[in-house]
């Protein structure tokens, strides 16, 4: 019987060696080869010559626009799939681009998670499709976003230049004065809470995209990066401008403890828990389809500034679309993505509400002049624009600002439910980015 | 089985014996092969392949490299992960307890036939296991919510400030909250249906020797489910160990309160997919599927031999 056994073992490990081996084939890596032009000729036969294209994106205007260049192009089937908002839809092209299986010929990515794509070659370069001749269409600040080094990785969809929301129902309640200074920021977070305990200037539980943001805007400029050599330090004097001003609002427990996008936040900001919002031009959509209730309460002012009279702001978010190396139809992609981005589709998507990064469309009168009637008719593009202008220069994310901002609550957050300082706790970030980085093969310099 | 030969090969040729090794019987591998194919591929395969990749590591800048046993190294001193485990180590010296504690008494309740609407009661009990675990996390996320959950209108009625469930310092316990009203149900079947099969015959006969209720437990009905207790006490602490579900969908609610590598397993997962350390994540995954297997062990060692 013993014997049996040995043998039983023998036969097992024999056919789990076999398996193995067969799973261990694919590691093979072949990196792609210098990319060929193409020709606009060659995409004018791609489109005649028609196919499915997949394109993985959330962003809800390119529904029309999907739509439109399947008319435009009867033989083109776009096939638009929601992969997930953000996060959630790098996992999964992540995930594909692992197993070099199902990848999309076209994905939405946004301008902090483009670094890692372009880094791991996962994205075709644009320049050989012509993409380098968009350069003058776009504002500097997308345009910039979608390069890495001198290459062009992605077309730019939209952008995030900040603005600050407020519930005017709210400050005219209480008789509060819209804040023009974060002071006045702070001063008006503890009138309110103040006149109202239930009301807070805004909600916030520590989230990577919004502090990032805060810190552009401060002049903080934590990340520096130069091919695989990377530079992490949030000690600069934006930074701590930044941490100063929230630690007062933390400590005072001025912000409301409430998640962003939950059914709690949408609530609060429907019934003035929540009075203020200071986030990306493509905020109005969501408020619109988010926070029915209060339509005509939200107004659009300027984002609060560090030093009275100044008018530096920063983005928020934006993103753009890309064209995975491992997508097939690559002249249809670029063909779709030059239509959303650069050509008709820009206009089908400023009507369904979407802030484009296109120069010409962000100073027509049209765009400018658009009346919203959930800001009870105020012309906020206007401000959107002088803020698209405005937007604080030299700014980069990390190279895996993804996976940075996934631990931001495990490192900063502390300081948002305990005694922890929220600078201690952009130390602990950037210990623990530094850590990765270095894991990662960066070389970090701290 | 090796020494059985067909006896009419014996007879016709006796002498020469030389090519013996090539005359085993193959017939026993017919059997077992079908099973052995499939526990192969479906079993043994992934586990090999989890090895195979927990030797490698891959980079962003460098791509692919085999680093031997450098990953168990830095697993072995990394602090997350033994956080992380010792997390859910309290949560298994608290919670299963509890939640085997409360199966056993509400079996033992069922069993003793005193019990007005046995079969409603037993349905009711087992209802929270039939509730995905997904969902029943949800729920019980909306009902801790103390803005606008549960927590908030007992606040707002009584006047009470209860402290918020999902605080970091409460969460575990929360969490301990959620689990057992899954399965507690569950774990009070396996009792049940032990209970059930204890012959009557042995209850007369404490009876006829005027044994109370109390002394009826203790001598006859705990002795007889032992098995199922120490079962029972495995499967949970298996569960513990691999606690996913609860951690994953509450940190959407209370961010700061549950870390990326809140249970082991949360952070294989955080490591796979957030950190594309797939090659570590496996690591984590084997040392941790080790430190299960060996607790789960000594304590089937322990409950048998007690039992013996």
């Amino acid at each position: 019987m013993r014997m049996n056994a040995r043998r039983l073992l023998r036969g097992i490990a024999l056919v789990s060696a076999l398996t193995l081996g067969a799973t261990a084939c694919g590691g093979s890596d072949d990196s792609a080869a210098e990319q060929k032009p193409v020709s606009a000729k060659d995409i004018d036969a791609a489109l005649k010559k028609g196919g499915t294209l997949k394109v993985w994106a959330w962003e809800p205007t390119l529904k029309k626009v999907a739509a439109d260049f399947e008319k435009e192009h009867p033989k083109v089937k776009v096939d638009l799939v929601n992969a997930g908002t953000n996060a959630d839809q790098y996992k999964a092209l992540q995930n594909a681009i692992a197993a070099k299986k199902g990848v999309p010929d076209v994905a939405q990515i946004e301008y902090y998670a483009l670094g890692e794509y372009a880094l791991t070659k996962a994205l075709d370069k644009l320049a050989p499709y012509g993409a380098d001749k968009l350069a003058g269409k776009y504002s500097p600040g997308p345009w910039n976003s979608v390069k890495s080094g001198k290459d062009v990785y992605a077309l730019p969809m939209d952008s995030g230049p900040m603005a600050m929301f407020y519930n005017k129902k709210v400050f005219d309640k209480y008789k509060l004065k819209v804040p023009t200074t974060w002071d006045e920021y702070v001063k008006t977070a503890r009138d309110l809470h103040k006149a109202n305990p239930k009301a807070y200037i805004t909600a916030d539980v520590g989230e990577g995209g919004t502090a990032t943001s805060m810190l552009w805007q401060a002049g903080s400029r934590p990340y520096k990066v130069d091919g695989t050599k990377v530079k992490i330090d949030f000690s600069d004097a934006g930074a701590e401008k930044y941490t100063d001003t929230w630690q007062k609002l933390l400590d005072d427990k001025l912000i409301a403890p409430i998640t962003g996008w939950t059914d709690d936040w949408y609530k609060g900001l429907g019934d003035g828990t929540i009075a203020t919002l200071t986030t990306g031009a493509w905020m109005p959509a969501n408020f619109v389809s988010g926070v029915k209730d209060a339509s005509g309460d939200w107004r659009v002012a300027p984002l609060p500034q560090w030093t009275e009279g100044d008018t530096t702001t920063a983005e928020n978010g934006g993103s753009s679309l890309a064209l995975p190396t491992l997508g097939k139809h690559k002249e249809l992609a670029y063909a779709f993505a030059e239509y959303a981005n650069a050509g008709k589709g820009v206009q089908t998507r400023i009507k369904e509400g979407a802030f484009p990064a296109t120069t010409a469309d962000l100073e027509s009168d049209a765009f400018q002049n658009t009346a919203f009637p959930y800001f009870g008719g105020q012309k906020a593009n206007k401000i959107f624009a002088e803020s698209a202008a405005n937007v604080g220069r030299g700014w980069s994310y990390l190279p895996y600002q993804v996976y940075a901002n996934s631990i931001f609550n495990d490192t900063v957050g502390k300081a948002y439910v305990s005694g922890t300082k929220l600078a201690d706790g952009l130390k602990a970030w950037q210990d623990a980015s530094v850590k990765y980085g270095e894991e990662q093969g960066f070389t970090v310099e701290k | 089985m090796t020494t059985l030969q067909p006896p009419a090969a014996v007879k016709r040729r006796p002498a020469p014996p030389p090519a013996k090794r090539d005359r085993r019987s193959w017939s026993g591998w017919g059997f077992i092969g079908p099973f052995v194919v499939v526990f192969a591929f479906v079993f043994l395969a992934p586990i090999a392949y989890s090895i195979y990749l927990s030797l490698f590591r891959d980079q962003l800048i460098g791509g692919t490299t085999f680093v031997g046993l450098d990953n168990y190294q830095q697993a072995l001193q990394d602090d997350r992960f033994w956080q992380s485990l010792a997390r859910v180590s309290l949560f298994l010296a608290v919670q299963v307890p509890i939640m085997l504690g409360i199966a056993l008494l509400v079996a033992l309740a069922l069993d003793s036939g005193r019990l007005y609407g046995r079969d409603f009661f037993r349905i009711s009990i087992f209802l929270p296991y039939a509730v995905p675990a997904v969902v029943a996390t949800l729920m019980w996320g909306f009902m801790y919510g103390t803005r606008f959950g549960l927590v908030s209108d007992i606040n707002d009625a009584l006047g009470t400030s209860l402290p918020n469930p999902l605080s970091p310092d409460l969460v575990l316990a929360s969490i301990g909250n959620i689990v057992t009203w899954e399965f507690v149900g569950y774990n009070m079947l396996i009792f049940y249906s032990a209970l059930r099969v204890i012959p009557h015959s042995l209850y007369e006969a404490a009876e006829i020797d005027g044994a109370g209720q109390i002394r009826v437990i203790t001598a006859i009905k705990l002795p007889a489910i032992r098995g199922a207790l120490v079962i029972a006490t495995i499967f949970s602490i298996i569960g513990t160990f691999q606690l996913f579900n609860e951690p994953n969908i509450l940190q959407k609610l209370a961010p700061n309160s549950i870390t990326t590598d809140y249970t082991p397993n949360f952070y294989t997962y955080s490591l796979s997919f957030s950190g594309q350390q797939h090659n570590y994540s496996a690591t984590v995954a084997i040392i941790m599927g080790l430190i299960t297997m060996v607790i789960a062990y000594v304590v089937q060692l322990r409950g048998m031999r007690k039992g013996a």
